[in-house]
């Protein structure tokens, strides 16, 4: 055996060398494969794990009954959902005119001059800046000269969290549009800003709505940002001058604590939150894919 | 739409400059100025957000700075009752979770983006990149208690115990694995921030790797080299800088993740044990522990510091990612 082995190396040196480089390249690319496989597996845990003990905490009593006592018979999570909703609706509301305002200027008026290229900078920071700061700056803001945690201070703490995510995909939408059009409305006498608002940003709109749906779905679940600015409400209060109950600040409350009744809601309530988050941004995706 | 709007014009104009002066129907720049303004202010207002955030933080923390200065940052006691403060302890555990969140999450997004770009099927990259990117969108809150409650008693049951049996005795690796089998601690804060940045990077990766051009991998190819040579001698030093970025971004996310961090670090204040396995706090998990019961005074000004800190910290990260991935792009502009 080895007689024959040998003159084959004599022969051919480089075989051995061959043979390692293809066994190298087949551990790395299943290891690749091995790390593929390793996301996806949390991905579909986390959502396995959170549909199956979600569901069973999901009745009509979630949606139209406010949070229990521990330990009480029933109760659901009408004020944390409604809260949430009117917060969530409200800082979208505030956020996405200024975001889009600003990413016009980064994307049409930004050719020259300091003030683009730092904006752009720092909103980049910001977009992935960590979301507790911005509840701090809120609280110093405003908790700490009214005295209270309010609604207001949670919208307001949200709507900083939502500006530089539209800021981003409006730019960066905006500079898909084909100058020819921008043009072809110059050429005809249009005022800039006529060509903007008709022309550009018509044309680049489906992707404006998916970053808006992107920054909605980023607000839904952020809890940070409102541990020290809506604080939360143990009732149904539409009162944005008071503490305000809300979906994210129940679950961390509930599921921290020993009750089962709380821990089964506040299941129910990140079910809720996930469905809610991943059915945006798939619609995101869908609606943007469309316009291709 | 935008196709109508414009015959629109065309007829208006044609019908008012046919009979009288050419230029009658020139627009006021008036609403040019205005909507100008409104952009420009906009876009300002993103600035002053950002001086605002550094401005409120330091006033905030302006008692903690004078009392207790840069020693603010090398002394552990945290003692509201006594009044003092020191941040050592969180700065710990937040640079300890994040490192070992890179730790796994660096090679596993490599990983990734090389079976997105080089391995995976054509039909099977645009599924397989948005369930990557999906996870990335899941909440952190969801990351936290599925790390408390499902999570950590794996961790416990089928990692901790059977590390404990093994490394009983031995001197600095024991000590490493020590504390109650609960899984709650510095590690499990870890992997689960590795398994929300894994996305972040991934995403980074799998996009810098596409901009290498065709041309520079099919010589490689060309040349008989395998597809593991291809990515790690010719694409990855070709788009070393936006890697390196990628890699930034989520150390910059891990470092400020405050949710997912706070249901399984522990939060409990010590440096005496360190055990991976030991209750931790970080600074994210300090401040949305206490800040809400803080008294206003040296309390709450020490945990505005620490956000300060924290905020310093990532600032510095993100713009350092923010630059490479700036290069990359530039360099990509004119090689093209």
């Amino acid at each position: 055996m080895s007689a024959v082995a040998s003159p084959a190396q004599a022969v051919d040196p480089r075989l051995p060398l061959h043979r390692r480089r293809k066994i190298v390249n087949t551990i790395a690319l299943t290891l690749s494969l091995a790390a593929m496989a390793f996301g996806l597996l949390w991905l579909i845990w986390i959502l396995v794990e959170t549909i199956v003990l979600g569901i069973g905490g999901i009745s009509l009593a979630t949606f139209v009954e406010s949070t229990p006592a521990p330990n009480a018979d029933g109760g659901g999570l009408a004020n944390a959902i409604f809260g949430s909703a009117l917060m969530v609706g409200l800082a979208t509301l505030l956020g996405t005119p200024l975001g889009i305002l600003a990413g016009i200027y980064l994307a049409e008026y930004g050719q020259r001059g300091w003030l683009a290229p730092t904006t752009r900078f720092i909103n980049d920071i910001l977009l992935s800046a960590p979301s507790i700061v911005i509840g701090l700056f809120v609280y110093t803001l405003v908790v700490a000269r009214t005295q209270t945690f309010s609604g207001w201070a949670g919208v307001l703490a949200l709507a900083l969290i939502v500006i530089p995510v539209v800021v981003r995909t409006s730019e960066n939408m905006l500079r898909l549009i084909p100058n020819a059009l921008r043009e072809a409305a110059f050429a005809l006498g249009t005022p800039k800003w006529r060509v903007i608002t008709m022309v550009t940003l018509r044309a680049a709109r489906a992707g404006v709505v998916t970053g808006v749906l992107l920054a909605l779905a980023r607000i839904s679940g952020e809890t940070a940002p409102l541990l020290f600015t809506a604080l939360s409400n143990q009732f149904f209060s539409a009162d944005l001058k008071s503490p305000m109950a809300n979906l994210p600040m129940t679950i961390f409350k509930f599921a921290m604590s020993p009750f089962a009744n709380w821990q089964h809601l506040a299941w129910a309530g990140v079910f809720l939150i996930t469905i809610g988050v991943l059915a945006l941004n798939i619609l995101a995706r869908v609606l943007f894919r469309s316009k291709d | 739409m935008a196709a109508s709007i414009q015959t629109d014009d065309v007829n208006q104009v044609t019908a008012h400059t046919a009979p009288q002066a050419p230029f009658a129907r020139r627009a006021s720049p008036l609403g040019d100025l205005v909507f100008a303004g409104m952009a420009g202010g906009a876009a300002l207002l993103t600035l002053l957000m950002l001086a605002g955030i550094i401005v409120s933080l330091i006033v905030g923390a302006w008692p903690a700075i004078q009392n207790s200065g840069l020693s603010f940052l090398t002394t552990a006691e945290w003692d509201p009752v006594k009044e003092k403060f020191g941040g050592l302890a969180m700065i710990y555990g937040t640079l300890a979770t994040s490192i070992i969140a890179l730790l796994i999450a660096v090679p596993v997004s490599f990983g990734i983006a090389m079976f997105l770009t080089e391995l995976s099927p054509a039909w099977l990259k645009r599924p397989l990149g948005t369930a990557i990117e999906l996870l990335a969108a899941v909440p952190s809150i969801v990351y936290g208690m599925w790390g408390l409650l499902v999570f950590s008693p794996i961790l416990a049951t089928y990692v901790q115990v059977p590390l404990q049996k093994l490394l009983k005795g031995v001197p600095v690796l024991g000590s490493l694995v020590s504390g109650a089998p609960v899984g709650i601690g510095l590690l499990a804060a870890g992997i689960i921030l590795a398994i929300m940045i894994i996305p972040f990077i991934a995403a980074v990766m799998r996009d810098v790797f596409e901009v290498t051009p065709p041309m520079l991998k099919e010589s490689a190819y060309g040349l008989g080299a395998t597809t593991w040579e291809v990515v790690w001698g010719v694409v990855l030093p070709y788009t070393k800088a936006g890697v390196i970025g990628g890699i930034m971004l989520g150390l910059g996310r891990a470092l400020g993740e405050t949710m997912a961090v706070t249901f399984v670090i522990g939060n409990f204040n010590q440096l005496t044990s360190l055990s991976l396995f030991e209750p931790g706090n970080s600074i994210t998990s300090a401040l949305a522990n206490e800040f809400g019961e803080a008294s206003p005074g040296l309390h709450q000004a020490s945990l505005i510091y620490l956000g300060l800190i924290l905020f310093f910290i990532t600032f510095i990260v993100l713009a350092f990612s923010k630059l490479l991935l700036m290069r990359l792009a530039r360099n990509e502009g004119s090689r093209t």
